[in-house]
């Protein structure tokens, strides 16, 4: 037994050696398999963790959200729906919401427009996003102008500015008096955006919003459920462009990593027939190589996902930040929580390791397999 | 240990319209601690037939025994284990490993059977020593002059301590000092209780008196088989 | 092998590291849901690009996804972002 790790540790330390023969050529393959892994790493790290957080802020989302559809659009929700609900077994609140958007020509970004009744604000005072604070570059007591719906020009005090740590949900609110939303966004009294009902039993949910459907055929209710469901795929980047130009890139390492790892040179080539002419086993050569496929492919994996880790949790995915802004001025800055998932990376460390060592081996077996005699010539 | 063999043959690429019969029925007994030199034109067989001894090949046909075991039939397996304990190989064009160092292409042919690793550089120092090699140790092998990568490749040989040293056209690459010189170690193995087999075309190792016995081949026989002393 | 050590604990630091963070954010994550249930929001505010990716999960048939649910989008966001679930076919 301890003849059998003394031998794989000189075959370990021979494989360190001649991979540090070709310095450059291994340590270039080496930072682009980092490369790869890191990008990878960080995509699964950053996606999985805000998946996991939208699972959990989201589930304080209302449970029902009840939308009017007027020839199939999405339309203004008459306030005496409200009474027409009447009462529903299981519902505990139903509400009103008013939101919607306001286009800022200023800075080509768009607000989000909400009226926050509970938040005692005057009818000329807003509470702001963090997002909106940075790109305007306002404080508490600074002022900010609406264009209204009719022409006019109304300004608000900024009497607070919303807590930077839940900028992932606020970034770009503006949170205003009902009258003074009413007013500048032109939504008349007796109708709401939306109308969000609070229920008490989750499992009744989709009975209740059955019974909606029928009371009020002209609308459509978005359960919680939903929602969850919308974020949990919304990060499904396979489907995205994102994964398009990343499977190009790890198609490029592939064909590099197999045509590096199965294209022997006749000088590797003689080396495996001078090692198994001095006494090495066919299993020793493979051995050896397996090391070497294995170390490499292992220090690229290590590296890469360190810095995937540091780049998400600690860099705040900075990277990914052009790509999730798009066109958008408004991106809220965020700290993505570490939540990882164990499965996740077992599963990238099995594609990005295994791959690799077996590319490796293939032909060295192929090779190794031939009589020795040839380095006699 | 006597080496025997019995009719053996070679066919290259058989059944092939380029077959080719290299070695055509030759049967020796190579005696324990004694230096034999194969001799003969280029393309005679030596190589083949030494390949063949030193369990890098098998013949097409024909017995060889080593000590009592028949190793003519033996799997890859086996004769690896045979090749690594009983025989060290010097090869004409030396097949040292580039861009490692001389003592880790010493130390080469003991990585597999997993000896404690004090041990195995005591002694491959101790070679390195008695060859004159310690201020090289730590270079690289392309580095060396013909002479110490021949010394190199010596040690190499003797790192597994075999019994029977096997070299092919060892002093092909070098001048006629460095021939006499290796000719002095040739026999300081002798000495030491090693069989050794030599092939060459060079006089000053055929004509050299540490041989005892010449063997001269052609077209893969046997030509002249005598004993020098 | 040092390296190898070294990043083995280095990775197994990620993991305690990761849990540590958890741990401290537990309470930032409970503003966070208390903000989305106060104000009653459905989205994150990640692609505040298009009235229709800031809000992905109120879109409605006809103003998100807007030529067919699997089109490619006109912006960015949308290459990434999939359609809401019961669009798609
Ligand atoms: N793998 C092979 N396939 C076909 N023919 C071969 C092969 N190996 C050797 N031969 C042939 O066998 C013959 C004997 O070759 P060998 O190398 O044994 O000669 P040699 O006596 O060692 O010659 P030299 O003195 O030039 O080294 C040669 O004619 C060679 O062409
Ligand atoms: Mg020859």
């Amino acid at each position: 037994m301890t003849k059998f790790i003394r031998k794989q540790r000189y075959l370990i330390d021979f494989t360190l050696s001649s991979l540090l023969r070709r310095k450059t050529k291994n340590l270039g393959l080496l930072l682009v398999y980092t490369l790869i892994v890191f990008i990878l790493a960080s995509v699964m790290l950053f996606t999985h963790a805000l998946r996991s957080e939208a699972g959990i802020i989201l589930q304080e989302s209302p449970e029902i959200i009840l939308q009017r559809m007027v020839a199939g659009r999405h339309a203004l929700m008459p306030a005496e729906y409200l009474e027409k609900i009447g009462r529903v077994r299981g519902v505990v609140r139903k509400e009103g919401r008013l939101w919607g958007y306001f286009y800022d020509y200023a800075t080509k970004s768009n607000y989000t427009m909400m009226a926050a009744p509970d938040k005692g604000l005057s009818n000329s005072e807003v509470i702001i996003g963090a997002g909106i604070a940075r790109v305007r570059w306002l404080g508490i007591g600074d002022f900010i102008s609406f264009n209204s719906f009719d022409g006019k020009t109304y300004t608000f005090e900024v009497k607070e500015i919303l807590d930077s740590e839940s900028e992932l949900v606020s970034s770009d609110l503006v949170l205003m008096s009902e009258t003074a939303w009413r007013t500048t966004l032109g939504v008349p009294e007796g109708y709401f955006t939306d109308i969000v009902l609070s229920v008490r039993n989750p499992r009744e949910v989709s009975k209740i919003a059955g019974k909606l459907t029928l009371k009020l055929p002209d609308t459509r209710p978005i359960l919680r459920d939903e929602i969850l469901r919308t974020y949990d795929s919304v990060f499904a980047w396979r489907q995205g462009i994102t994964f398009v130009l990343l499977a190009g890139a790890v198609l490029a390492f592939v064909i590099f990593a197999w045509d590096k790892a199965s294209g022997l040179s006749a000088e590797e080539k003689r080396e495996i027939g001078i090692l198994k002419a001095v006494g090495w086993e066919t299993g020793d050569v493979l051995h050896m190589k397996f090391w070497e496929g294995g170390i490499i492919s292992l220090s690229a994996f290590m590296l890469g996902y360190l810095a995937a880790y540091v780049h998400v949790f600690y860099g705040s995915a900075v990277l990914f930040e052009p790509v999730l802004k798009g066109w958008a001025v408004l991106y809220p800055e965020f700290h993505p929580v570490p939540f990882i998932d164990g499965m996740q990376v077992a599963t990238l460390f099995f594609f990005t390791v295994f791959p690799y060592t077996v590319a490796t081996i293939i032909p060295i077996w192929r090779a190794s397999i031939t009589d020795p005699d040839t380095v006699m010539r | 240990m006597l080496i025997e063999l019995n009719d053996i043959r070679k066919v290259f690429n058989q059944g092939k319209h380029n077959e080719f019969s290299a070695i055509r029925g030759i049967s020796l007994q190579i005696e324990p601690n004694k230096v034999t030199c194969l001799k003969g034109a280029s393309g005679s067989g030596k190589t083949t037939l030494l390949s063949m001894i030193g369990c890098l090949s098998r013949p097409t046909s024909g017995r060889i025994t080593l000590g009592e075991q028949n190793i003519s039939g033996l799997p890859e397996r086996f004769l690896t284990d045979i090749r690594r304990h009983t025989f060290g190989f010097i090869f004409q064009k030396f097949n040292l490993i580039q861009g490692l160092s001389v003592l880790e292409n010493i130390m080469l042919p003991a990585y597999p059977l997993g000896t404690p690793h004090e041990a195995l550089m005591d002694y491959a120092h101790s070679l390195l020593g008695h060859f004159g090699l310690s201020r090289l140790s730590t270079s690289p092998v392309e580095w060396l002059s013909g002479g110490e990568a021949q010394r190199v490749a010596i040690c190499r040989a003797m790192i597994n301590d075999p019994e029977i040293l096997i070299a092919d056209e060892p002093t092909a690459n070098l001048d006629s000092k460095l021939s006499r010189e290796f000719m002095g170690l040739v026999d300081d193995l002798h000495q030491s209780g090693k069989t050794v087999l030599i092939t060459s075309h060079d006089p000053i190792v055929f004509d050299s008196p540490v041989i005892n016995r010449v063997v001269e081949m052609c077209d893969g026989q046997v030509l002249k088989d005598e004993p020098c002393y | 092998m040092l390296f190898v050590t070294v990043a083995v604990l280095l990775i197994a630091l990620t993991v305690v590291d990761a849990s540590y963070r958890r741990h401290g954010a537990e309470e930032a994550l409970q503003q966070r849901g208390q903000l989305v249930a106060e104000l009653a929001l459905t989205d994150l505010a990640l692609f505040t690009e298009a009235r229709y990716t800031r809000h992905p999960s109120q879109s409605d048939l006809h103003s998100a996804f807007q030529d067919h649910p699997m089109a490619l989008e006109y912006f960015p966001t949308g290459s990434f972002l999939s359609p809401p679930r019961r669009y798609r076919p």
